[in-house]
């Protein structure tokens, strides 16, 4: 129904849905970009992540050390994965990678299944942060506030690392092109393990951020992954702040379209992603010609 | 002819002989019009010493809680069956360890809630274990979908949750049967209630997932407030299953100006939306009603969120005070598995023990004849009292529970969630069977 107050309503609710899904995409828009392997596993570390911090809640009560430990499991996990698995597969066909990947996800889904059951979990929102705020024109969950603050710094320091030291300028330059960087004397592999950690620790982080506004099941993760998926695409495949552009605008479009006709707001995302693909296929802030 | 000493023949004795003689030559005659053409998996599927059921239910998405629920009762009830437990006995009083003298398997699938791989996985058990009926769904548009191939494949079905009334409505077939409760006869049963307790012209919202189960509900709810109460619908929110988040629907609904939520949505879906309208506030300026009651729904969203919401419900386990069979389930099940049953799984149970009790009535498992051992309408007891089928559309004739969730404080146990304001005979609930569309296509 379109309103002055739902139309606002819903333009700041598409902020702080896209914060979030920035937040993710940033993850999986970095790996891609420089280790060139699309990770199919990034939702269910996602949810993994949520997970973690539910066990670490449960065990001490605290929201601070769930996020910790959601953050912290994931890039130990993430640096695993590396070592085991992925490395072995630079050198192998897209295809190889995209079914390990693909292959480590049912794996962390299954076993999450497997110890936890389908019944939904909760982490509440810590006690500050929790009930509602009115800002005039609605009234917001205080916590999905906190979120948007929390998304907002953290992307913020995932900036300051790719753009302001030296980490992230070889970071930057293999996404460019990883060939010439692997020429120049460093050691490629070594960044693609930080890299892969940072990607998954960014996933873990959003999870177990994001988990006390939905319940935990094995299988959020997949929806999840749809959307970051169409997010990394409107902003352009391997940019840091294509995910964000994209995040925003996945977050408006999905909000204000409810808005008309909440049925269409996944058709719309799409459609958006489709007229992107048509007419700048390398994204809105992506480049031509990366690898 | 006085050697001949005739045989002391009254004419009574020429008679039974010239009648075994009959019976001798016309039993084969007699069998061999028995031998029916093969149709199905029949009678292939029930030449061993077992018979097998095929089950796709969801164990993965949103749905994969009442799943695995559903699924725990169907586990139970073969169980029973093959033990010739006395509560199938209750139900189906013919069986004696098995249906028919043969041990019933079970096999199962992850139909992942989606009619595709629902159909699939079915379609696998048919032509690979030769199944003699299949169950599963926890979405109408996979129950749907799977009316559809047993009426083709010549398969029975044994619908289990389903609430859309296509199921039995427009998309009925010959081969499924329906136990369970849906749109028509929640908004029949819950809408007095409703009136009653809200009283008329009130404004309600609606959160409704987009498959043919959420449409006919919502439009069932609307009918009957509108039409009775005056009610207004100021806004239907339509979701798609399985849904990430609900802020956007729940702005629409917080901004809209109801009085009351009324949430079609089921599974996780209904977990999410109730946690985040709390979230949002909207449970402080609405009240919420649950038209479609979800198992295992308090138990994952807890009682704060719902104490004092009214709910339409297939079963709940306090109903063991009121039926002696539901007692006896009700105990069995928490022995096996350590928690009280929902309705899913009392459904999938009855059923199972329904369908023992037509094969043995038809004697046979060829399906047209335990098709019409379902049609003859009998009355069966059930966990929820007397219960018949109905033949013109296959739907049960079965009372629906209205429920309120209780406050916290007056929980006898941990599991007592909901208490139970009425059982809704199911006689005048039910619409015309013919209302919505039901032809129910052939036997063979």
């Amino acid at each position: 129904m379109i309103t002055w107050p739902n139309f606002l309503s819903q333009l700041f609710n598409g902020l702080a849905a896209g914060a979030l899904l920035a937040l993710i995409s940033s993850g999986l828009t970095i790996i891609y970009g420089t280790l060139g392997v699309l990770n199919l596993a990034h939702g269910a570390m996602f949810m993994l992540g949520g997970y973690a911090g539910y066990i670490a809640f449960q065990a001490t009560g605290s929201f601070v050390v769930a996020i910790a430990a959601g953050a912290l499991f994931l890039v130990v996990l993430g640096i695993a994965l590396e070592i085991l698995v992925l490395r072995h597969f630079y050198d192998r066909p897209p295809e190889d990678q995209l079914l390990v990947t693909f292959g480590i996800g049912i794996v962390i889904v299954e076993l999450v299944r497997f110890g936890f059951g389908s019944l939904s979990r909760s982490v509440p929102p810590p006690s500050w942060a929790g009930g509602v705020t009115p800002l005039g024109f609605l009234i917001y969950p205080t916590y999905r506030l906190v979120v948007m603050g929390i998304a907002a710094v953290a992307l913020g320091i995932i900036y300051l690392v790719l753009y302001r030291t030296r980490l992230g300028m070889i970071v930057r330059a293999g996404i460019e092109d990883s060939g010439m960087v692997d020429m120049l004397g460093i050691n490629v592999y070594r960044v693609f393990m930080v890299v892969f950690g940072i990607g998954a620790m960014a996933a873990g982080f959003a999870g177990i951020v994001n988990a006390p506004v939905v319940s935990l099941t094995p299988d959020i993760g997949e929806s999840i992954l749809v959307q970051t998926f169409v997010v990394v695409v409107i902003g352009g495949v391997g940019s840091f702040p294509g995910a964000i552009l994209g995040g925003l605008i996945a977050g408006e479009i999905l909000s204000l379209t409810s808005m008309i006709d909440p049925a269409y707001s996944g058709v719309m995302l799409f459609a958006a992603m489709t007229l992107v693909l048509l007419l700048r296929p390398q994204g809105l802030l992506g480049a031509l010609g990366r690898e | 002819m006085s050697k001949y000493n005739p045989p002391e023949a009254t004419r009574r004795d020429v008679l039974w002989s010239a009648g075994a003689a009959i019976a001798a030559t016309a039993l084969p005659r007699f069998a061999f019009a028995e031998d029916k053409p093969p149709i199905g998996t029949w009678p292939a599927g029930s030449q061993g010493d077992s018979v097998t059921i095929g089950a796709a239910v969801p164990r993965t998405g949103t749905y994969a809680a009442q799943g695995e629920d559903e699924l725990k009762g169907m586990q139970l009830a073969v169980e029973h069956i093959n033990s010739g437990d006395p509560l199938i006995k209750k139900i189906s009083p013919k069986t004696n360890k098995g249906v028919l003298g043969k041990q019933v398997k079970l096999v199962v699938a992850d139909s992942e809630a989606k009619p595709n791989t629902a159909v699939q996985e079915q379609s696998r058990f048919i032509s690979e274990n030769k199944i003699v009926a299949m169950t599963g769904s926890t979405s109408s548009a996979v129950a749907v979908a799977l009316n559809k191939l047993a009426q083709r494949e010549h398969v029975l079905y044994l619908v289990a949750i389903s609430g859309s009334n296509d199921t039995t409505g427009k998309d009925c077939v010959r081969y499924s049967f329906r136990q369970c409760f849906y749109g028509q006869t929640a908004a029949a049963a819950i809408g007095p209630v409703m009136l009653k307790n809200y009283g008329k012209n009130k404004k309600a919202a609606y959160l409704t997932p987009d498959y043919t189960y959420g449409h006919t509900v919502q439009k069932s709810m609307e009918d009957y407030l509108n039409k009775n109460g005056g009610w207004t619908t100021v806004t239907n929110q339509v979701a798609p299953l399985g849904a990430p988040d609900y802020s956007s629907y729940l702005l629409n609904v917080a901004n809209s100006g109801a009085d009351y939520l009324l949430n079609i949505n089921w599974g996780h879906d209904a977990v999410l939306s109730i946690q985040q309208a709390k979230q949002f506030g909207v449970l402080d300026k609405m009240k919420l009603v649950i038209p479609y009651q979800i198992p295992l729904l308090a138990k994952e969203v807890g009682p704060d969120l719902l104490q004092g919401v009214l709910a339409a419900t297939d079963f709940w386990w306090t109903l063991e005070d009121k039926y002696p069979l539901a007692k006896m389930f009700v105990e069995a099940f928490d022995k096996k598995y350590g928690y009280k049953p929902d309705w899913g799984a009392n459904n999938a149970y009855m059923q199972f023990a329904m369908w023992a009790r037509m094969c043995e009535d038809a004697g046979s498992f060829y399906p047209p004849d335990v098709i019409k051992a379902y049609e003859k309408g009998e009355t069966i007891p059930s966990t929820v009292g007397d219960v018949h089928f109905r033949p013109e559309d296959h739907q049960l004739v079965r009372p629906v529970i209205i429920v309120e969730g209780k406050k916290p404080g007056d929980m006898r146990n941990k599991e007592d969630f909901w208490e139970i304001l009425e059982v809704v005979p199911g006689d005048d609930l039910m619409q015309k069977p013919d209302a919505f569309g039901c032809h129910l296509g052939e036997y063979t």
